[in-house]
């Protein structure tokens, strides 16, 4: 640079726009540096904690991907923001606690082999639900809309998002539902480091996670459906003329998402044994952030920000070392959120689209 | 009988014919605290939840600004309430008395006390200063994120609206500080009131509104005021070049910049003059119930504030105005009322209410009860598949 331009003020002077340029860069590079170093200097400060606290991580991000999914399958198709994703999540687990614990009577006393049965009974049930449900809005208060302006849909979706809860509300009533025990409680550990421990039901939410995702990938992927989603989604137009339907395919896509909502659902009652009528809200837009941190209407992307989302909500939770602590967590996660949506609207692993953002 | 009273109207002058009506609503309105006790409690709204109605019409109004105007959705409008309520919390009381801080400092305060610790200034005062706060928070909040288009700024705006109640929640401990006494509110503020020498001058305007057995009649017409100042400056900016710039930024933000109008700046001023007031209603809220917690400021409000918008209709200040009355009323008295006389506790399932109403509104008639005509057009046209810009220059 300076061999180019022989005085030291035009350096200056043609280093500042390439700095405004870059700004993003260099946003991003601060934040994901502090962020590291957080986590380093926890890892050396009490390296157990580090491990028991990111493999919680993982779990939640398990979650949050299933949820996460949903968001970016719906996106992906007819970009809209679908409010009422994280209700339809937290219908699943209402399903759970009703089928699983009050008809099943699944509590933990029954044998290996019945608990998982009946669970996986339970699991298909409340993605049944959640499925049918999802289409039944979609056909009901969304395609009405589709050639709406583009906010219409979106505010439609906060009001039915409302109407969920109050639904929830209506029937479960104020209280927490539980499901305790269903999964071997947290004293079952698979290892122990220190004080700390893994605790068995976290890896079987992910293993049950796992499958689901890999099935999805499938169908989206390689079979004649995916197929038809993915022209979709790249040109509605274009796709009716090769004589898809599309109403079908973007019906198909909201069962996709209520179904990977309802297994999240039953998951999460399992797992944390408990669910309340507003849980969706803050745990939708977490997902919703994640979809958004990956690359809205990009699968992986949203897998890669639910596990992010999930290790930093656990780390900002679970670690000692320098963090804002639990009560921070919302204002951390639309941190990132805004962040994202500000210098890299496109997401982790989107691509740069002029209309996009 | 019915030919002479015609006649007789039709011989008054247009000026005084088109007047008669908005001075008959005006009137009912200013002299609502005069016969509201000869009418039924159960059913007509009591003078708080008349104070309520003037907060939430300040509030639709500026949001109006935002969503109707300019056509940008901003789900974290409560950030701007909450932002002039502390503001009127902070410097109104004697947070800063704690023991971190113990400072004084008196600033034209109205009837109180001299030896009173803290900061004191004058609410009067604090109304603007609370209202001009929330206008920089605004132009802080919209500069970097207004770049982005319609559900991407949604959700962003959503993000704060949740941030900023969190950080004043988590504001008891800033490095050992307690700024915002976190859960636990501020309170007592100051009253609203015009000081000894006022009173003793003009004696129907009280020293101190809450040392009257009717504050709340005082309180309202203050909020009355208040209203008619939003309602007027929203009236003269729609008609301005800046509100001419918002239509047409909201119609086609492309053809707009072409046209030479700069989106940022014009953007940066809806929010602005949206949060404006925002902060003027969580002000003098804040003021009126005397205190200010950081639980008052939820997504519930900003999507409340958003229902009286959509259900009034975007743009048109009347409309809006209705929304907020019928809303405010609905959740405050009339749901608990109805309830009350089917025997049934539906006021808890509100908020479901609202979110039908949205759905219903947006489904049938997405231009609102009193749709401004402009964006009726604008609805149509999209529904239909037409250029918008061809369909409004039809239309005229």
């Amino acid at each position: 640079m300076a061999a180019d331009s022989p005085t030291g003020g035009r350096v200056k002077l043609a280093a500042l726009p390439s700095l405004a340029k870059n700004v993003n860069l260099v946003m991003g590079t601060v934040v994901v540096g502090l962020v590291v170093i957080v986590m380093i200097g926890n890892a050396i400060q009490d390296w157990r904690q580090f491990v028991s606290v990111m493999l919680t991580g993982i779990t939640l991000g398990a979650m949050y991907c299933l949820v996460a999914l949903g968001y970016t399958l719906v996106y992906g198709i007819i970009e809209l923001i679908n409010f009422a994703h994280g209700d339809v999540f937290m219908w699943g687990s209402m399903f759970a606690v009703t089928i699983g614990v009050s008809w099943f009577g699944l509590n933990g006393s029954q044998s290996g082999i019945v608990t998982a049965g009946l669970l996986l009974v339970t699991m298909a049930a409340a993605m049944a639900l959640c499925g049918t449900g999802n289409v039944v809005i979609e056909r009901l208060v969304y395609k009405p809309l589709r050639n709406a302006p583009k906010l219409a849909p979106l505010i439609t979706a906060i009001g039915m998002s409302f109407i969920l809860q109050t639904l929830a509300l209506r029937v479960y009533g104020p209280s927490e539902q539980t499901a305790d025990n269903v999964l071997p409680d947290s004293s079952h550990r698979l290892f122990t480091v220190g004080i700390y421990g893994y605790p068995i039901k976290n890896l079987i939410v992910v293993l049950i996670t796992l499958p689901v995702l890999a099935a999805l990938v499938y169908l989206v992927r390689s079979t004649r459906q995916g197929k038809a989603m993915r022209a979709v989604a790249q040109d509605t137009d274009a796709a009716r003329m090769m004589g898809i339907n599309v109403d079908r395919t973007i019906s198909f896509t909201f069962a996709l998402g209520g179904v990977l909502a309802g297994a999240g659902g039953t998951l999460w009652v399992m797992w944390q044994t408990s669910t309340r009528y507003d849980l969706g809200f803050q745990l939708g837009l977490f997902a919703f952030t994640a979809a958004v941190l990956g690359g809205i209407g990009n699968l992986s992307g949203a897998a890669l920000g639910a596990f992010i989302i999930g290790l930093l909500q656990a780390g900002n939770d679970g670690l000692s070392w320098h963090v804002p602590g639990s009560s921070w967590t919302q204002s951390v996660v639309f941190a990132v959120l805004i962040l994202i949506l500000v210098f890299r609207p496109q997401g982790l692993l989107g691509e740069a689209t002029a209309d996009r953002a | 009988m019915t030919t002479t009273l015609s006649d007789a109207w039709y011989k008054l002058p247009w000026a005084v014919r088109r007047l008669i009506v908005p001075a008959i609503v005006v009137a009912l309105f200013v002299f609502y605290p005069e016969y509201v006790t000869s009418l039924s409690a159960q059913w007509f709204p009591q003078m708080s939840v008349m104070v309520q109605m003037c907060v939430f019409a300040m509030m639709a109004l500026g949001l109006n600004v935002v969503v109707g105007y300019a056509g940008l959705l901003d789900l974290g409008y409560v950030a701007f309430y909450a932002a002039g309520s502390y503001v009127a919390g902070m410097f109104a009381t004697q947070q800063f008395a704690n023991t971190t801080f113990q400072w004084k400092f008196h600033f034209l305060p109205v009837a109180v006390p001299q030896i009173l610790p803290g900061i004191h200034i004058s609410v009067w005062l604090l109304l603007a200063v609370g209202a001009a706060f929330a206008a920089v928070l605004g132009i802080a909040i919209g500069l970097p994120t207004l770049r982005l288009r319609g559900d991407y700024l949604a959700i962003v705006t959503l993000g704060f609206g949740e941030i900023i109640p969190q950080a004043v929640n988590n504001g008891d401990d800033v490095f050992g500080h307690n700024v915002t006494n976190g859960p636990n509110g501020l309170t007592p503020i100051d009253q609203l009131g015009f000081g000894t020498s006022v009173h003793n001058a003009v004696s129907f305007l009280p020293a101190n509104y809450h040392s009257e057995i009717n504050f709340l009649n005082y309180y309202y017409w203050t909020g009355l005021a208040l209203v008619a100042f939003t309602l007027f400056c929203c009236i003269r900016l729609r008609d301005s070049r800046l509100g001419r710039a918002w239509v047409a930024i909201r119609e086609d933000e492309i053809a707009a910049a072409a046209m030479g109008v700069p989106l940022m700046r014009t953007k940066t001023w809806a929010y602005a003059i949206g949060a404006f007031f925002g902060g003027l209603a969580g002000c003098f809220y804040a003021i009126e119930k005397n205190s200010t917690f950081p639980g008052d400021f939820s997504l519930n409000i900003s999507i409340f504030v958003l229902c009286m918008v959509i259900l009034g209709g975007m743009g048109n200040v009347w409309g809006v105005m209705l929304g907020a009355v019928v809303l405010t009323y609905l959740n405050y008295q009339g749901l608990a009322a109805i309830g009350r006389q089917l025997n049934i506790d539906i006021s808890t399932y509100s908020y479901g209410f609202f979110g039908l109403i949205i759905v219903i509104m947006m489904l049938l008639r997405p231009e609102g009860l009193i749709p401004s005509r402009r964006r009726r057009v604008e609805f149509r046209a999209a529904a239909e598949g037409v250029d918008v810009g061809q369909a409004v220059a039809q239309h005229e």
